[in-house]
């Protein structure tokens, strides 16, 4: 079948060329400019991740077109002088290119599973939400999360800094246990520092998508969902709910920002002083908050005579009823 | 061989006279207005609803209503549930089986002739295939404005068109009515059509559970609607509580309504897989069973293993709701994760659900325009149910970042991208039959075609939504919305458009225009591709889905998606006109066998009489001998004067 072997030379050296040529082109023009950016460590590792996958996937998708357009243009009625197909065993099945290409998708598909599995590791959990007790996590990240719910824990540059996001319908609010515990709308870390986002919600579940810093997580109603990064560069950031939340999802988004460490440490005390009333009626930091009976985002039973769920002490209960 | 020699043979008695009044004819079919049919399904549904509702404030009387609506969801659950009865009734879905409980014998049945039977609960699969075609299309069509209306709001961040509340409605209801209608779109119409004719069967195995599941398909199509006037659902196609716990009186809607298409599916599946298995002709064996149907097969399979999850969770949601169970409130020990977990363990095996009959039709159509037999065909099928087997294990990972078993992560990234090996099979099928083959680019070659083109990147792109780091970037935002648009819309909807320019001449012994057809598919393709393939870019740059404001800088992107989703609406306008030409205004007849397709299902009569085969057919081989000088017909058809087509020198002998 010598005809046989020529269209398949030329379709593979035609793939192969423009897969060089398109892999060179990705790596080196459109690579390094794809979102997430390198604000994080994780916005660093996810888009190499992100790029290596792109390297792979390239071929693919160029092979298969590269295959169909080589069909349509030789074996077209269209064309004059198409032969005549065969039909019969030979056209039925193929063993070797059975087994091949069985054989190149399922290396490939091993491959792309370690990869992932490897970089997620590496990466700690790649700013992803890693659940209450995180499997992966940087080194000092567990003293951390245990020393926040003392109250004399404290952050000093080099130290993880844990930073509780609260999610309610349809705001985030932020608390820094090292800190005092005091909480703000206003989203400020310092760079150069592995932060632990513990994410929770007081009504629906939310999702924290802090865009530059390749984090996204869920905020889950009385569950802990912890995420790492750490902080490359300066500079602003989006914050965006992206899990469906009711009326105003689409609204729920606001700005933070990194900061120089010594910057953050001013901002972090000067605030810690000026919300101290305000700490004070808040319930005791701790990774999920019981909903005060009301909810967040009014209530479930709305007939007036409600009773709290719990005898715990509930979030937002110590306010004063506006 | 002396098979044909104990066939059964069906005599169509052309005097006998029509059923005669005294007789004992069902109500389902009897001739006239003074019957069972759709009015009367109408009629029944709305005395049901008003029962239900009535009923529901007589015995919850100073019960929790719904916050803020001044709803009480009891009654509303029960105004649906009745709804729905009501329905079943009027159409006759239930005479059987009332009758059967009461002790009566079933009364005579046979079918009412004219067009008033597609009208009517009738035991006809092709009746009930061609009863599918319309349904999905008024799915199709209902979805696909409420697309338009979402594509309108996101031509401006900051001019809003809708407001909050019913744009979170035409979102939900969006998503909805779309996967409840790609439950069914090729499965529904073309599967309950064809999968007899092609098994050489002359009937289903439980007819009246098929006509139940396409008339409890319709019911569920009204429920999702009843949304609306109670102000909708806040929480898109996926429920998630404790949104559904906090939504309003529309989230009963949404809740039942999953629960009554459910019931529909498992329908649907049950006679499906029970008729593949069971009524096979003579001679077909496994390994000759039209490779269609080995991808119903499949998917009837994941029909009736996986929608009792979403039926079960479905029913907790609405006990949440009406009887203040905790299934899924967290304050009173229910879980949040629990509505997660149960949706998408229905959720993933009911993406492939939407995608096995389009590899289907494809890998059954690419053989005839390409004049060659099927490529490794024990190949395409075992990548089917390879595939179905598969997507029971990877349903988490729609919840990579929810915090759900972070720990089997790895697991679940193995597990999903494991699926690409049996999806890859499609293609090596498809590829494999295209080489050095000729193409006739038809109207169905085509869009078979642009199935490939479309699924390639769906499915690309799914494998970067499978690997957890990179799912960090991707999940919950316009990139996965256009992935599964490119898998669910590029796959499955062009490949019912396949099957739909391909059998609809033997449906309706018409065929479709080809000009218009090429109008069609090019428009759709060409705007299909402008309208998803921005929002990948969109979704990388950052915006969330389900969202009615976005970055002033994405803009330019969603307003170009936008315009193009316009234009690719217009392309269905054009679909809709070439179905109206070819099948009203200027029908052209269609040839008996217009694609040189040896399927069986063309070598039946035409138009195909009511038991399909006067005789049933012994099967030689299968269907795909193309190009292959003294090969062996694909069946006996036993009929007199066709022994010269149906035999040859190796066929085994069929003298008696």
């Amino acid at each position: 079948m010598n005809n046989d072997s020529n269209h398949l030379r030329r379709i593979f050296v035609i793939t192969l060329v423009l897969s060089v040529a398109a892999d060179l082109l990705y790596w080196f023009l459109v690579g390094p400019h794809v979102p997430p950016g390198r604000m994080t460590s994780t916005a660093s590792d996810n888009q190499w991740d992100f790029n290596v996958l792109m390297v792979i996937a390239l071929p693919v998708l160029i092979g298969v077109w590269v295959f169909l357009g080589y069909t349509i243009a030789n074996w077209s009625t269209k064309r004059a002088n198409v032969p005549e197909p065969k039909g019969g065993p030979a056209a039925r099945s193929n063993m070797k290119a059975q087994v091949l290409w069985i054989a190149i998708t399922t290396v490939v598909v091993l491959f792309l599973a370690g990869f992932g599995t490897f970089e997620l590791i590496v990466g700690n959990g790649s700013g992803g939400g890693e659940g209450p007790n995180p499997v992966w996590e940087p080194s000092g990240a567990a003293q951390a999360e245990t020393a926040a719910l003392t109250s004399s824990a404290s952050w000093a540059p080099g130290k993880v800094l844990v930073v509780q996001v609260i999610a309610q319908q349809w705001k985030f609010t932020y608390r820094y246990p090292q800190f005092g515990g005091f909480e703000t709308p206003e989203l400020i870390l310092p760079n150069n520092t592995t932060v632990a986002f513990n994410l929770t919600s007081l009504d629906v579940i939310h999702s924290f998508w802090a865009y530059q810093l390749e984090v996204k997580a869920d905020a889950n109603p009385q569950e802990n969902n912890v995420a790492f990064t750490t902080t490359k560069q300066l500079g602003n950031f989006t914050v965006r709910c992206s899990e469906l939340c009711g009326l105003w999802h689409g609204a729920m988004f606001d700005y933070g920002k990194v900061e120089t460490q010594s910057n953050f440490t001013n901002w972090a005390s000067t605030t810690e002083t000026a919300n101290a009333a305000n700490t004070a009626d808040l319930p005791a930091f701790a990774w999920t908050y019981v909903p005060d009976a009301n909810g967040a985002a009014g209530g479930y039973y709305p007939d007036g005579t409600v009773t709290p769920y719990s005898s715990v002490e509930t979030y937002g209960a110590k306010q004063a009823a506006s | 061989m002396t098979i044909s020699a104990e066939r059964p043979t069906i005599s169509v008695d052309t005097n006998a006279s029509p059923p005669s009044s005294r007789q004992k004819v069902s109500w389902t079919q009897r001739p006239g207005w003074l019957s069972q049919h759709l009015g009367t399904a109408i009629i029944a549904a709305v005395l049901g609803y008003v029962f239900g509702h009535w009923l529901g404030n007589y015995i919850t009387s100073s019960y929790p209503y719904i916050a803020n609506s001044g709803q009480n969801a009891a009654s509303n659950a029960l105004a649906l549930t009745f709804g729905v009865v009501g329905w079943l009734l009027g159409i006759g879905a239930l005479n059987y089986p009332l009758a059967k409980l009461v002790g009566k014998e079933p009364v005579h049945e046979p079918s009412v002739e004219g067009w008033s039977k597609y009208f009517r609960y009738t035991l006809d699969h092709k009746v009930v295939g061609l009863q599918y075609v319309v349904g999905v299309l008024l799915f199709l069509f209902t979805g696909g404005l409420l697309a338009m209306a979402i594509r309108t709001e996101l031509l401006s961040p900051t001019t809003h068109v809708f407001g909050p509340g019913t744009y979170i409605e035409i979102v939900s209801e969006h998503g909805t009515i779309m996967m409840m209608m790609a439950t069914s779109i090729i499965i529904g119409p073309l599967g309950n059509y064809f999968v007899p004719l092609m098994i050489g069967s002359r009937r289903m195995a439980f007819p009246r559970i098929e006509a139940f599941s396409f008339w409890i398909f319709i019911a569920g199509y009204g429920v999702i609607f009843s949304a609306l006037p109670y102000g909708g659902f806040p929480t898109g196609w996926t429920g998630y509580a404790p949104l559904q716990t906090q939504a309003g009186p529309g989230m009963i809607s949404y809740l039942l309504g999953f629960a009554v298409i459910g019931l529909g599916m498992m329908a649907a599946g049950f006679n499906i897989a029970a008729t593949i298995i069971n009524y096979r002709a003579p001679g077909m064996t496994w390994s000759r069973v039209p490779i269609f149907v080995w991808a119903i097969l499949s998917t009837a399979a994941l029909l009736t293993l996986a929608t009792p999850t979403l039926f079960a969770a479905g029913l907790f949601g609405v006990l949440d709701k009406t009887v203040q169970t905790a299934f899924y409130v967290t304050e009173h020990g229910g879980s949040s994760y629990l509505w997660e977990n149960l949706f998408w363990f229905f959720g993933h095996p009911e993406v492939y659900i939407m995608a096995l009959p389009g590899f289907g039709i494809v890998a059954e159509i690419l053989p005839v325009f390409t004049r060659k037999p099927l490529f490794a065909y024990k190949i395409a099928a075992a990548g089917m149910v390879g595939v179905a087997l598969l997507s029971f294990f990877v349903w988490q990972h729609h919840l990579f970042q929810s915090g759900i078993n972070p720990d089997m992560r790895p697991l679940f990234m193995l597990t999903t991208e494991l699926i690409s090996i049996p999806t890859g099979f499609i293609f090596l099928v498809g590829m494999g039959t295209l080489y050095r083959a000729k193409i006739r680019f038809e109207v169905p070659m085509l869009f078979a075609m642009a199935v490939f083109f479309n699924f390639l990147i769906g499915g690309v792109t799914g494998v970067f939504l499978s690997d957890v780091p990179v799912n960090v970037t991707v999940h919950g935002g316009f990139f996965v919305l256009s992935h599964f648009h490119y898998t669910i819309m590029g796959g499955l909807l062009f490949a019912f458009m396949a099957g739909l320019y391909y059998w609809l001449p033997k449906m309706t012994g018409r065929m479709m225009n080809k000009k218009l057809g090429q109008w069609h598919f090019w428009t759709m393709f060409v705007f299909f591709n402008l309208t998803f393939f921005p929002m990948f870019i969109i979704g990388l740059l950052g915006q969330p889905r389900r969202v009615f404001t976005y970055a002033k800088n994405l803009t330019i992107l969603n307003d170009f998606s936008s315009i193009s989703a316009f234009l690719l609406g217009f392309s269905f306008l054009i679909f809709f006109a070439n179905l109206m030409w070819s099948m009203y205004i200027k029908p052209e007849k269609a040839p008996a066998n217009p694609w040189d397709s040896l399927g069986l299902e063309w070598q039946t009569a035409n138009p195909i009489p009511e038991y399909n085969f006067e005789r049933i057919p012994v099967i030689m081989t299968d269907p795909y001998h193309y190009s292959e000088v003294g090969a062996p017909a694909v069946a006996d058809l036993g009929l007199a004067g066709s022994g010269a087509k149906a035999s040859s020198s190796t066929s085994p002998s069929k003298s008696s």
